[in-house]
């Protein structure tokens, strides 16, 4: 049910965790928070924070609450502005230089006529400030991290302006801002003058009572009991020094591959056959393997009594 | 609105006196961030103390390590058992910390000093730096010697012309092929843009291909010193030496380590190398006391590969390997380091003995892990490294020394 009140922005704090609650995103307040003053300030939104924490989720979310198109953006590293912003037709202008030949126009016509707007391939960046959108999109920067420093500067005048200027063609700019939200997974700090034009949110792991809630949400077939002991044993796995920390993605994958083996509650022997699912180095599978995985097992379940007792 | 008309400036006045307590502690807030958040309180946080918290946090931070901070300053700031109702009156005195009688030391030295300059330091001051005996008798000034001579037996003065020569060798570092292009002259990948806009200009009757070719970087690079007590002398060197690589336009990470590893790249970036030099070895607490590799390998490790290593990282790793105790973890940590970087070049000043054999437990479990094992005791061997750095050799032997 979208009516045309559904696509507006929201209202407040409250309304935005109730939006974001209604299509299954459960954002605690700060994120809430976060998001709602990027989209009434019009700022970009950073978001920074282990792989699996939903950062990119939250974009697919909030298009889908506003009714906006989402335009994703995967950095890597290389990407330039052919791969991000536009790109001239080649192709389409060699042949215009050839029917020209036969037609005999003059050159300065020729030249203005190469690089104008019909030569132009718009990528994910262009597309998202193009004044001829209806409504203005919601624009995902996904791992801003992976792009190397060069493409970073060239962002800023996307971020600050919401404009790309094109050499041959002049300035390019957005009538209404997009939304963008930009996530790095940190694998290297992303340069101050990014994050000055951003306002900045570190993405924790949830705790347990909203991981819970996640997990039902978003695998509502898993049983009362297996999602909490799941929830539990997952936040103890993160207490401990592991290399790479499970994140709620890991979590909800493992619920999954644990009702694929008619899991109805954990026990070591399963938990010691999905444990790839979870984990993925070697080392911390090996730390976790045998009697350490049996341990926390029988820790969660011990603490599961205290609180029913 | 909450704050109405009569006088909005309280609220403004608060938040930049907060702004300026986050400054003095070390966060970069620039007034444009405090502009951001008062515009932010004008839509959203006066509701609850915790929504005032993250209006603050979205504006103000820019980095997960300063959340800490953050978190322990806004508690400090803005102490006060109503705070939601005071700022709604607008009553909230300038700065809270000044009225109170003596507030409770807070955890973090630089916020308690940004807070209460006027404080007695809770701590005894930082150890004087080593002092450097003068000896101004020493004639002879033989390059050919001093480029010999072993870092830990120079007197001062070999000690500032070895400096001088380091700063005057050609650092020319291994470059790597990126993914990025710039124009060639040479026919490689065809530069379709350039060519497009030559023929237009030509009316489209020059058929004269532009080209481009990938633009090379040099590799990057991590230093890992250690600066315990035997390493001292050589890690101060390597100190400078680092300094010297990172003014040569290679993108430097650096660390030291002792009992515990701390990050130095920022009080390395310093113009003057003394100054950065002496800037680490002031902010370092266990310059020259005992060592642990293997906690400052996991350290690193855990906390710093996945954000300073990549797939084109070399890393120099300065230490003497001699640990004690169980070397198995140890062995472990190096393997897992390896693997995170393209090259790990590891000195070690041992090297100096002619018939040094890696007997102790930690170099033998080190060693197999290495790219490259070479000494680095005088100006010679840092000469050679440079050599070993501007070079691409991805199958060099590992694990024993080149000579």
């Amino acid at each position: 049910m979208s009516t045309t009140a559904d696509t507006a922005l929201p209202t407040s704090i409250d309304d935005t965790i109730a939006r974001l609650a209604a299509l299954d995103y459960v954002a605690d307040r700060p994120l809430a928070t976060c998001v709602y003053l990027a989209l009434k300030l019009q700022r970009p939104l950073f978001l920074e924070g282990e792989p699996g924490t939903g950062k990119t989720e939250i974009a697919r979310t909030l298009a889908a609450v506003l009714g906006r198109p989402l335009i994703r953006l995967q950095c890597y590293e290389g990407l330039d502005l052919a791969g991000a912003a536009y790109e001239w037709n080649y192709g389409r202008q060699m042949m215009e230089i050839r029917l020209a030949e036969g037609t005999g126009v003059q050159r300065d016509a020729l030249a203005a006529e190469l690089f104008s707007e019909r030569f132009l391939t718009k990528r994910a960046l262009l597309q998202a400030i193009d004044p001829a959108n209806t409504v203005p999109p919601v624009l995902l920067i996904d791992e801003l991290d992976r792009a190397d420093e060069p493409f970073e500067a060239f962002l800023l005048e996307v971020l600050a302006d919401y404009q790309i200027t094109i050499a041959e063609l002049g300035t390019v700019k957005a009538t209404q801002p997009p939304i963008v939200i930009l996530t790095s997974n940190r694998t290297r700090e992303i340069h101050d003058a990014v994050k000055r034009r951003c306002l900045y949110h570190w993405v924790d792991f949830p705790d347990a009572a909203r991981e819970l809630d996640i997990l039902r949400r978003r695998v509502p077939g898993a049983g009362p009991e297996l999602a909490r002991q799941i929830v539990a044993f997952v936040q103890k796995l993160r207490s401990i020094e592991l290399y790479k920390l499970p994140g709620i993605a890991e979590t909800i994958e493992w619920t999954r591959a644990l009702m694929e083996l008619d899991a109805v509650v954990l026990d070591p022997e399963v938990i010691q056959h999905t444990l790839g699912v979870l984990l993925k180095y070697q080392d911390d599978i090996v730390r976790m393997q045998g009697s350490e995985a049996a341990r926390l097992l029988e820790q969660v379940r011990e603490e599961a009594r205290t609180a029913a007792g | 609105m909450l704050f109405g008309q009569s006088s909005p400036g309280r609220l403004a006045e608060n938040v930049m006196h907060f702004a300026r307590v986050l400054r003095t502690a070390g966060m970069p807030v620039g007034s444009d961030r405090v502009q951001t958040a008062l515009a932010a309180l004008q839509v959203a946080g006066l509701e609850s103390k915790r929504d005032f918290h993250a209006v603050l946090a979205a504006c103000l931070v820019d980095r997960a390590e300063h959340r800490a901070l953050f978190d322990q300053a806004f508690v400090l700031f803005w102490r006060d058992p109503d705070l939601m109702g005071r700022m709604r009156a607008l009553l909230l005195p300038k700065v809270h910390v000044k009225d109170g009688a003596t507030p409770p030391p807070p955890e973090n030295r630089r916020l308690g000093e940004a807070l209460f300059p006027h404080q007695p330091q809770q701590t005894p001051d930082e150890p004087e730096p080593e002092q450097i005996e003068v000896n101004a008798e020493l004639t002879w000034n033989d390059r050919e010697v001093l480029r010999e001579a072993d870092f830990d037996t120079m007197t001062a003065d070999e000690w500032r012309e070895a400096q001088r020569l380091l700063r005057d060798l050609r650092l020319v570092f291994e470059p790597l092929p990126t993914r990025r292009a710039r124009r060639a002259t040479r026919p490689g990948r065809p530069d379709w843009r350039a060519t497009m806009a030559a023929m237009a200009r030509h009316g489209g009757e020059l058929w004269n291909l532009r080209w481009r070719a990938p633009r090379p970087q040099p590799a990057p690079l991590v230093v890992l010193a250690d600066i315990s007590g035997s390493m001292s002398r050589y890690s101060r060197m390597l100190l400078h030496f680092a300094h010297a690589l990172g003014h040569a336009d290679a993108p430097i990470e650096s660390f030291v380590f002792g009992t515990r590893l701390t990050r130095t790249t920022r009080l390395l970036k310093s113009r003057d190398p003394d100054l950065a030099v002496g800037q680490v070895v002031r902010a370092v607490a266990d310059w020259s006391g005992g060592t642990r590799i293997t906690t400052s390998l996991h350290e690193f490790n855990q906390r710093w590969a996945r954000r300073v290593l990549s797939g084109r990282t070399t890393v120099l790793l300065i230490s003497d390997g001699l640990e004690h105790g169980d070397t198995t973890e140890l062995a472990r940590e190096m393997d897992r380091l390896h693997k995170r970087c393209r090259r790990l070049v590891w000195l070690n000043p041992l090297l100096r003995f002619d018939r040094f054999e890696p007997r102790a437990a930690g170099i033998k479990a080190m060693l197999p892990h290495v790219d490259r094992f070479l000494p680095a005791h005088n100006l010679n061997s840092l000469a050679d490294l440079v050599a070993v750095l501007a070079r691409r050799d991805d199958d060099a032997p590992a694990g024993r020394p080149p000579h």
